[in-house]
C-alpha cells in the first residue's frame, strides 16, 4: 500500500471491477485470482474469452494459465527484473507513452537510467523466462490498449514488496495506462474489509483517510473532534508490537477478530509473545488458536447479526445489515469498544446506531466526506466521495494524481534477491496460498461442513520431479521444516509447481504453515516476506 | 443501435435493432414460453419452445430471431399452439410426476409453461413414457443431480462455460441416451467443478438442486463476508437461523454471481461453536463470565496500561464503524498510536 502511495498519491485499486472485461490487456501478477478472488475472476475470464491478452506471470501453473495468452512463469521473488525488463523492451521500441510520461509524470530521466541493468539476457538469468517471453508480453502489454494490472499478496508479501509496487506502477505509468477506463494498477485486497479497515486508520501512522498523525493540522482537527490530547508519534506494526511485548513494553493486546496463532508469518514468535503478555483480551465469534491463549474473551457478532458497511477492493462502500440477532449474549464489536470506553470513563462513546458512528466519519474523513447509510441504499458508492452530491469516482487520477505534486513519480528501481534463498540445508523455495474453498485461518469456512468435505487438510504441493527425488509418493505424510519450525502435511505431486518449489495455504491448525514462513520484512511497508522462504521437505522420522 | 418498432399479437412495441424478438418481448414485459433461454447466456435455440410465427407465413424460434422493422409477430396462432405445445408435452413425457415434493415448486420454468400452453391431464399421456432410472449424483456436498428431471436445455453447461469458463459440465452420449455429465462420467466431485452453484440458479428444473435446502420466511440484502470483492448477497432467514445465501443481481460488483464460499459457506453463522458469553480466565482456565464482569476486568487493566503500555489489533473482517471505533479508543482513549491489523493487504 506504502508503494503505490508514494507513487500515485494513493494506494487503493485505480479502476473498478467492472472494467475489468473490457480491457484489452491483462497482466495478472502474484495473485492466484481464480482461488482468492473468485467472482472478479470472471471479469478477467471474460475479458480473455472477448479476445483479450491474458499475460499471468507467476511462478506457478494456476488455474488462471489456462486462459492465458502468455504465461511467464518467473522465479519466486523476482518481479522487479521481470517487469523493468518488460518496461526496457517498451521503452527500446518506442512504445511507451512520451505524451502521457511528459504531462502526468515526474522523475523520468533518472528512471531512464535506472533501466539500463534491466537488458534481457540479465532479465532472463534472473528471471529463468525466455527472453522471447519477455518481450512478447511487453510488446502486448504496450500496444493493446487499454491495460489493467492485477497484483495481490504474490506481489506485497516480500521483502522487497514495495519494490514491487513500484514496478508494476511504473509499467502502468510508462504507457499510460493509468487513470483511464479499464485500465490501472489494481492491487485485489483478500479479505472483505481491508480496504475498509485501512481507510478508517486501522494503521498506526494515519487517522481516518490517511491523515498522517504527525501532520499537526489533522493532529488538531481530531483533538477538536474528540475533545483529547492525541499523540504525534506513529505507533507500532503488528510485527513490532510482537516484539515489544517479548522486550516488556506492551502490557495489554486488545486484539479483535484476528488469528496470528496460523496467520503471523514467523508463528511461533507471535505466540510465544501472546503467552507472555500481562493481559490478552480476545474478541471473536469462535474460541480460535488465539483467543484460547487470552486473559478475556469476548464473543462478538458476526456479520450477518450487525448493520454497518464494508469497503470492498475497488473502493466502494456497502451496506451490511442485520439479518438475524447475535448469537447467545454476543455484541457487535463497535458496541463492545463503547462499552468499555465508557467504563473507562472516556466521553464521546455515546453512539446508539452504526449510522451515528458513519457520521462522525464522514464529518473527518474527507474521501467519505459524502456517505451516508440512505446514500449507501443503491449499490453502494466508491471513494473519494467528498461531498453528499458526489457521486463517487470508479477511476482515480483521471485528471492528476493525488501526490503533491500532482504527478505520478517514477520509480528507479534495482534487483535485489529475496531475503532468504534455498541453500544445502533448506534446498526448495516454500510460497504460501490460498485454496478456493477455504478463507484465511479457516475460523469460518472450516465450520462449514460441505467445505471441510471438499477440502479437509493441508497439501504440500510438490513437482513430481521433487518427489521422486526424495522418494515421495503421492499422498504421503512429510515433514515440512525452515529455519524457524516444523510442520507435517500430505504430498500432492503436481506440475503446478515447478521443481524447486512447493506450495502450502495457511489454513489448517494441524498443518500451521506460518511456522515455517520468514518475519523478515519490507523496510517501508513492513509487511513480512510469506511468499518466499526456504524449507526441507522429508519422509516422516516414525 | 437504431430503434424499430415491431408488432406482436397485435401490439407495436419499441425494440432496438440487434435484438432479438424474444428479447425484445422480455423488455416489454411480455411472456414468451421458453425454456433454454437465459439472460446472462448466448441464445442456443435447443428447446424450440419459443416458436412464434413471423409476418403471417414463417414460423421461427424467437430466441434466434433478430427483430426487423415492421415485423409482425403472433404467439397465438393455431400452428404457434400446436407446435409448441407438441414440444412441450416431449418434455414432460418422462419427467416424474413429483412436484408436490419438489424443490422447484413453484418456481419451476417448466411447471410454468406447461400451464401457459395448457397441458389437459389426457395430454399427458399421449406420449407417455417411464420416467428415466438413473443414479443421482450426491457427490457434491452443496447440489445434487437428479437425470430424470433434466430436460437437457444446456443451461447448466452453457453457465460454466461462458460464464464460470470452467467447463466441468457437458452433454455425454448422444440421442436419447444424452444426459449432462462430467468428462469420463465421473461422479461431479472428482471434476473440476468448483461447486460456485451457478448453474445450480439457473437449473429451470429441479435437476440441479442445492441439498438440504430449507425456505426462507424473509430475506435481507447485505455483503458477502469472504473475500475483498465484496459481492451483493441476500440473506435467506428461516426463524432466527441464516437458511441461505442468494446472489443480489442489483449488487453492481457480482450482478447476481458468487463463489462457492459466498453462496454456501454461510453454516458458522449458526454453528454451536459460536462464542455465546464472555470467558475469563480463573485459576489457568477460561470460564464462561457475565459481561459486567469480563467489561469491568478489561476498564480495570487497561486504565493501568495506557500509552506504549498498550496495542490494539483491528480486523479486516469487521466492519468500518467497527474498526473506526477501536481507533478511535486507541488513540482518544489509550492514547497511543499502536493500532495495526493483521493482514496488510
Ligand atoms: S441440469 Fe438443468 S440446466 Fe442442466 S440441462 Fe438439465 S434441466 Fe437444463
Ligand atoms: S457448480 Fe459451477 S463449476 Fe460446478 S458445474 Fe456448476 S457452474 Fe460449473
Ligand atoms: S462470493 Fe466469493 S468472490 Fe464474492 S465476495 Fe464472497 S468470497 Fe469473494
Amino acid at each position: 500500500m506504502a508503494g503505490l502511495a508514494t507513487a500515485l498519491g494513493s494506494g487503493a485499486m485505480t479502476n473498478s471491477i467492472a472494467e475489468i472485461s473490457g480491457a484489452k490487456t491483462i497482466l495478472a501478477i502474484g495473485t492466484n485470482t481464480t482461488q482468492a478472488h473468485p467472482v472478479l475472476a470472471l471479469q478477467v475470464k471474460k475479458a480473455a474469452r472477448n479476445g483479450a491478452g491474458l499475460i499471468v506471470a507467476n511462478p506457478k501453473k494456476i488455474d488462471l494459465c489456462r486462459h492465458a495468452t502468455i504465461h511467464l512463469q518467473h522465479r519466486p521473488g523476482t518481479d522487479v527484473a521481470l517487469l523493468m525488463g518488460m518496461i526496457k523492451v517498451i521503452v527500446d521500441e518506442g512504445l511507451a507513452d512520451l505524451d502521457y510520461i511528459a504531462t502526468r509524470c515526474e522523475n523520468f530521466e533518472q528512471f531512464l537510467a535506472s533501466l539500463a541493468e534491466f537488458n534481457l539476457d540479465a532479465v532472463a538469468a534472473i528471471t529463468g523466462v525466455d527472453q522471447e517471453l519477455i518481450a512478447a508480453a511487453a510488446r502486448l502489454y504496450g500496444s493493446e490498449q487499454p491495460a489493467a494490472t492485477l497484483y495481490c499478496m504474490g506481489i506485497t508479501q516480500h521483502s522487497h514488496g514495495t519494490d514491487n509496487v513500484w514496478a508494476i506502477a511504473n509499467l502502468g505509468l510508462i504507457t499510460g495506462n493509468v487513470g483511464i477506463p479499464h485500465g490501472g494498477v489494481n492491487p485485489l485486497r483478500g479479505q472483505n474489509n481491508v480496504q475498509g479497515s485501512c481507510d478508517m486508520g486501522g494503521l498506526p501512522d494515519v487517522y481516518p483517510g490517511y491523515q498522517k498523525v504527525d501532520n499537526p493540522d489533522a493532529q488538531q482537527k481530531f483533538e477538536a473532534a474528540w475533545g483529547v490530547k492525541l499523540s504525534e508519534t506513529p505507533g507500532l506494526t503488528h510485527s513490532e508490537i510482537f516484539d515489544k511485548i517479548h522486550e516488556g513494553t506492551i502490557k495489554s493486546l486488545y486484539l479483535v477478530g484476528e488469528n496470528p496463532y496460523l496467520s503471523e508469518a514467523n508463528a511461533s514468535h507471535a505466540i510465544e509473545a501472546m503467552e507472555k503478555i500481562d493481559f490478552l483480551v480476545v474478541q471473536d465469534i469462535f474460541l480460535t488458536e488465539t483467543a484460547q491463549l487470552a486473559d478475556v474473551v469476548l464473543p462478538a457478532a458476526t456479520f450477518a447479526e450487525k448493520d454497518g458497511t464494508f469497503t470492498n477492493t475497488e473502493r466502494r462502500i456497502q451496506r451490511v445489515r442485520a439479518a438475524i440477532a447475535p448469537r447467545g449474549e454476543a455484541k457487535e464489536d463497535w458496541r463492545i469498544v463503547t462499552e468499555i470506553a465508557r467504563r473507562m470513563g472516556a466521553p464521546g462513546f455515546d453512539y446508539n446506531t452504526p449510522a451515528e458512528i458513519m457520521a462522525e466519519i464522514a464529518a473527518l474523513t474527507p474521501s467519505y466526506g459524502g456517505i451516508t447509510y440512505e446514500r449507501l441504499e443503491e449499490g453502494g458508492l466508491q471513494w473519494p466521495c467528498p461531498t453528499i452530491d458526489h457521486p463517487g469516482t470508479p477511476i482515480l487520477h483521471t485528471e492528476r494524481f493525488s501526490t503533491a505534486s500532482g504527478k505520478a513519480r517514477l520509480m528507479p528501481l534495482s534487483f535485489r534477491e529475496s531475503a532468504e534463498l534455498p541453500d544445502n540445508e533448506f534446498p526448495l523455495l516454500l510460497t504460501t496460498d490460498r485454496s478456493l474453498f477455504h478463507y484465511h485461518t479457516g475460523s469460518m469456512t472450516r465450520r462449514v461442513e460441505g467445505l471441510e468435505q471438499l477440502v479437509s487438510e493441508e497439501f504440500v504441493k510438490i513437482n513430481p520431479a521433487d518427489a521422486a527425488h526424495l522418494a515421495l509418493v503421492d499422498g504421503e505424510m512429510v515433514q515440512v521444516s525452515s529455519r524457524r519450525g516444523t510442520t507435517t502435511a500430505k504430498t500432492k505431486l503436481t506440475a503446478v509447481c515447478p521443481p524447486g518449489l512447493v506450495s502450502m495455504t495457511f489454513h489448517f491448525a494441524e498443518s500451521p504453515t506460518n511456522m515455517l514462513t520468514n518475519a523478515a520484512l519490507d523496510p517501508i511497508a513492513k509487511i513480512p516476506e510469506t511468499k518466499v522462504c526456504a524449507v526441507r521437505v522429508e519422509k516422516m522420522t516414525a | 443501435m437504431n430503434p424499430v418498432t415491431i408488432t406482436i399479437d397485435g401490439l407495436a412495441i419499441p425494440a432496438q435493432e440487434g435484438m432479438t424478438i424474444l428479447q425484445a418481448a422480455q423488455a416489454n414485459g411480455l411472456y414468451i414460453p421458453n425454456l433454454c433461454n437465459h439472460p446472462d447466456l448466448d441464445p442456443a435455440g435447443l428447446c424450440r419452445v419459443c416458436v412464434v410465427k413471423i409476418d403471417d407465413w414463417k414460423i421461427a424460434i424467437s430466441c434466434k430471431q433478430p427483430v426487423k422493422e415492421g415485423m409482425v409477430v403472433s404467439t397465438e396462432d393455431p400452428e404457434v399452439q400446436r407446435v409448441r405445445k407438441n414440444t412441450v408435452e416431449l418434455l414432460v413425457a418422462n419427467h416424474p410426476m413429483t412436484c408436490l415434493t419438489c424443490e422447484r415448486d413453484g418456481n419451476c420454468e417448466l411447471q410454468r409453461v406447461a400451464r401457459y400452453v395448457g397441458l389437459e391431464p389426457t395430454d399427458l399421456n399421449r406420449y407417455r413414457r417411464s420416467v428415466r432410472s438413473l443414479p443421482m449424483d450426491r457427490s457434491n456436498p452443496f447440489f445434487e443431480i437428479d437425470h430424470a428431471k433434466c430436460i437437457l436445455c444446456g443451461i447448466c453447461v452453457r453457465t460454466c462455460d461462458e460464464i464460470q469458463n470452467i467447463n466441468a459440465i457437458d452433454f455425454v452420449k448422444r440421442g436419447v441416451a444424452s444426459l449432462i455429465g462430467t468428462m469420463g462420467n465421473k461422479p461431479i466431485a472428482e471434476s473440476r467443478c468448483e461447486s460456485c452453484g451457478e448453474c445450480v440458479v439457473r437449473c429451470p428444473t429441479a435437476a440441479l438442486s442445492p441439498r438440504h435446502r430449507v425456505q426462507p420466511m424473509r430475506e435481507v440484502k447485505s455483503i458477502c463476508s469472504y473475500c475483498g470483492v465484496g459481492c451483493g448477497i441476500r440473506l435467506g432467514v428461516r426463524g432466527d437461523q441464516i437458511v441461505g445465501v442468494q446472489g443480489d443481481r442489483e449488487n453492481p460488483v457480482n450482478g447476481g454471481s458468487l463463489c462457492v464460499k459466498g453462496r454456501f459457506g454461510y453454516h458458522f453463522i449458526n454453528h454451536p461453536e459460536r462464542l455465546q458469553k464472555p470467558l475469563v480466565r480463573k485459576d489457568g482456565e477460561l470460564v464462561e463470565a457475565e459481561w459486567d464482569e469480563a467489561l469491568d476486568l478489561i476498564a480495570e487493566k487497561f486504565s493501568q496500561h495506557k500509552g506504549e503500555q498498550f496495542a490494539a489489533l483491528a480486523s479486516a473482517r469487521i466492519t468500518n464503524e467497527d474498526n473506526y471505533l477501536i481507533q478511535k479508543f486507541t488513540r482518544a482513549v489509550m492514547g497511543t498510536n499502536t493500532i495495526d491489523h493483521c493482514a496488510r493487504l
